[in-house]
């Protein structure tokens, strides 16, 4: 385990180093430099003078080498500065902390709102395999993991607004000042990629209830004479389960872009919002910081998921 | 007489003439198409969806761009099947040129994307050692980032623009297609058709394409249909998002991404239709995908028979 983990760790570091080179190398040399963007020497519409835009340049650090400006910029990520906003003025870290709970939260609801539809749903299905209701839900399954999530958030946002009279807050509301309205605003996005997750999650949860449903020990507990449900509950679930559980972690992965869509179909202020907003403002700086964290967010949990599998099955961990 | 004529080398290794070849291919294409019928639909829906896209031009009702401020926010009605939106422009002919925006970007980048996958693949799997490490590792970070987050980060490098968006999504679906095709090659490598090649003195070269490759092309085929699926999705998010394909041009996502601009009573007919056509291509390429890895994959298509 030991061994695994050390070369396992060291892939995830060498990934992360990665992350950062391909990062700034899109930032800083595809397009030239963000202040290129911005004013006429590129696409932009600011006029500035060659004068002005070397002033600038100077002051952002834009004219040193760019193995400098790669070393700065890790420097300063490891004494935890992630710099300001190039409009606002903002620090950046500030910006995450304050729209981070929002969309770890919208994260969250969904992966449990996936459990609570997906497994129940998963285990019908593969119980009752190949008859009518498994063949139904297979077909709504099927159509589900096809819809947009931004698109099943954008119809929400319109029935609400015809049919209800709501419509989601912009603002943001955290669960520890004011739960009802925080509730309000993150239950949308989470239904929406919910909704999409739990799809994913019960054909994961039926094919892995169909392959424990006809093991030795399953039918050694039938013989037993023990009543259905108990074997159900008792015997397959507790095992099919587990890989269900761990996926659900790598489904957190794909969460975090699929959430940036749907924050902006809902107007919900969350980080993946930020971006969006960013990106189309250029503003190079909250662009590049908020992709490194969400980079490194996406390797750490894969990271974890392959401890968790090496963990539970040891022919990972000896192969 | 004929019977002096020496025999063919075909007629002694009981090779198929190219004719038979073909009504051989039509025999296994009808009986596959029996066994999974919905992918035979699905196929049928994709071709009309892709004629609708080339013939956009004729078929059309309106121009796509053409706006008419007497005529805006309009539900559907005769004239204007699926209603207008905020400039008055028709909603149903933007649908279809959206389609040709939307496929035309979709096929490039899969095309793109899934051919360099392969090769890499191929290489990566049968040629080893050094360039298998390098090419890993830089596919891994690529893997390290979500799809969506990939895309958009290449999209600021590279500007917006139908050009950049296509190479863009096609980085995003290299990695995986790699990864499957080297897995396969990996595997094919160490059968006795390839080690009797070699014995033979074929080239690594000749082993690799005459031998390795055709038997990596069947996984590849299911690949590349389930990432159109993915490549249309992924258009639609980035567009639906303002970085991707831009207004005034339609495509399915951009069209999704104008609604946003109404926000205080957004037409019901301009969320639903391109959503709808969205989901159902995609559902397509998914049931196409799922029907094409049924038949292609022996220890399926033993338990299915």
């Amino acid at each position: 385990m030991v061994r695994y983990l050390a070369t396992r760790l060291a892939s995830a570091i060498a990934t992360l180093v990665g992350i950062t080179i391909l990062i700034f190398l899109a930032m800083r040399v595809l397009p030239g430099d963000p202040l290129a963007q911005i004013s006429t020497e590129g696409q932009g519409q600011y006029r500035l003078s060659p004068a002005e835009l070397q002033r600038a340049r100077a002051s952002l650090g834009l004219d040193q080498p760019l193995y400098v400006q790669y070393g700065g910029w890790l420097l300063d990520i490891a004494r935890g500065d992630l710099g300001r906003s190039f409009w606002r003025g903002e620090p950046i870290r500030d910006l995450i902390l304050r729209r981070a709970p929002i969309t770890s939260e919208i994260a969250l609801i969904a992966i449990v709102l996936s459990w609570i539809i997906g497994i129940p749903i998963g285990s019908y299905s593969a119980i009752h395999h190949n008859r009518k209701g498994d063949l139904l839900i297979r077909g709504i399954l099927t159509f589900l993991t096809a819809v947009p999530s931004f698109w099943l958030g954008l119809t929400l946002v319109l029935i609400g607004i015809l049919y209800f009279n709501w419509r989601p807050p912009l603002t943001i509301i955290y669960f520890w000042d004011d739960w009802r309205g925080n509730i309000q605003i993150v239950i949308g996005p989470a239904i929406a990629l919910g909704l999409g997750l739990s799809a994913i999650t019960a054909r994961m949860t039926r094919s892995s209830v169909l392959e424990i449903l006809y093991d030795d020990h399953v039918r050694t507990a039938r013989s037993k004479g023990l009543g259905e449900r108990i074997i159900i509950i008792r015997h397959v679930l507790r095992l099919a389960l587990l890989p269900v559980i761990t996926l659900s972690g790598l489904a957190l992965g794909g969460l975090l872009g699929g959430s940036v869509a749907v924050e902006r179909a809902f107007g919900v202020p969350g980080l993946g919002l930020a971006l969006v907003q960013a990106l189309n403002e250029r503003d190079w700086m909250v662009i590049q910081n908020l992709v490194l964290l969400y980079g490194v967010l996406y390797t750490v949990i894969n990271f974890l998921v392959d401890m968790s599998y090496a963990w539970l099955d040891p022919r990972i961990r000896y192969g | 007489m004929a019977t002096s004529a020496p025999p063919s080398p075909r007629a002694i290794t009981g090779a198929v003439r190219p004719a038979s070849l073909f009504v051989q291919w039509g025999r296994s294409i009808a009986r596959g198409a029996r066994r999974a019928p919905l992918g035979v639909v699905s196929a049928i829906i994709l071709i009309s969806i892709a004629i609708v896209a080339i013939t956009a031009t004729d078929i059309a009702p309106f121009d796509p761009l053409k706006t008419n401020f007497a005529q805006t926010r309009k539900p559907p009605t005769a004239l204007h099947l699926l209603g207008t939106d905020n400039l008055g422009r028709d909603s149903f002919s933007r649908l279809i040129h959206g389609a040709r925006i939307t496929l035309f970007v979709a096929v490039t980048s899969v095309i793109i994307g899934d051919l360099t996958g392969f090769v890499l693949g191929l290489l990566s799997g049968y040629l080893g050692k050094t360039f298998d490490l390098i090419t890993q590792r830089i596919l891994e970070v690529l893997l390290a980032f979500p799809t969506l987050i990939l895309a958009m980060l290449l999209l600021i490098g590279l500007g917006a623009g139908l050009r950049t968006v296509i190479i863009a999504i096609a980085v995003t679906r290299v990695p995986g297609t790699c990864r499957v095709v080297r897995s396969v090659v990996l595997s094919v490598r160490e059968y006795q058709f390839v080690e009797a090649a070699r014995a033979m003195g074929a080239s690594p070269w000749r082993i690799m394409w005459r031998h390795v490759a055709p038997q990596c092309v069947a996984p590849w085929l299911v690949l590349v249909t389930v990432n159109l699926g993915s490549a249309i999705f992924a258009e639609a998010s980035l567009s639906f998002l303002g970085i991707g394909i831009q207004p005034p041009a339609p495509s399915w996502g951009n069209m999704l991404g104008g609604v946003l601009a109404e926000a205080f009573k957004p037409p019901w007919w301009l969320v639903l239709f391109p959503g709808l056509t969205i989901t159902i291509t995609v559902l397509c390429c998914n049931l196409l995908g799922d029907s094409l890895r049924d038949l292609l994959d022996p220890r399926i298509r033993k338990r299915l028979a």
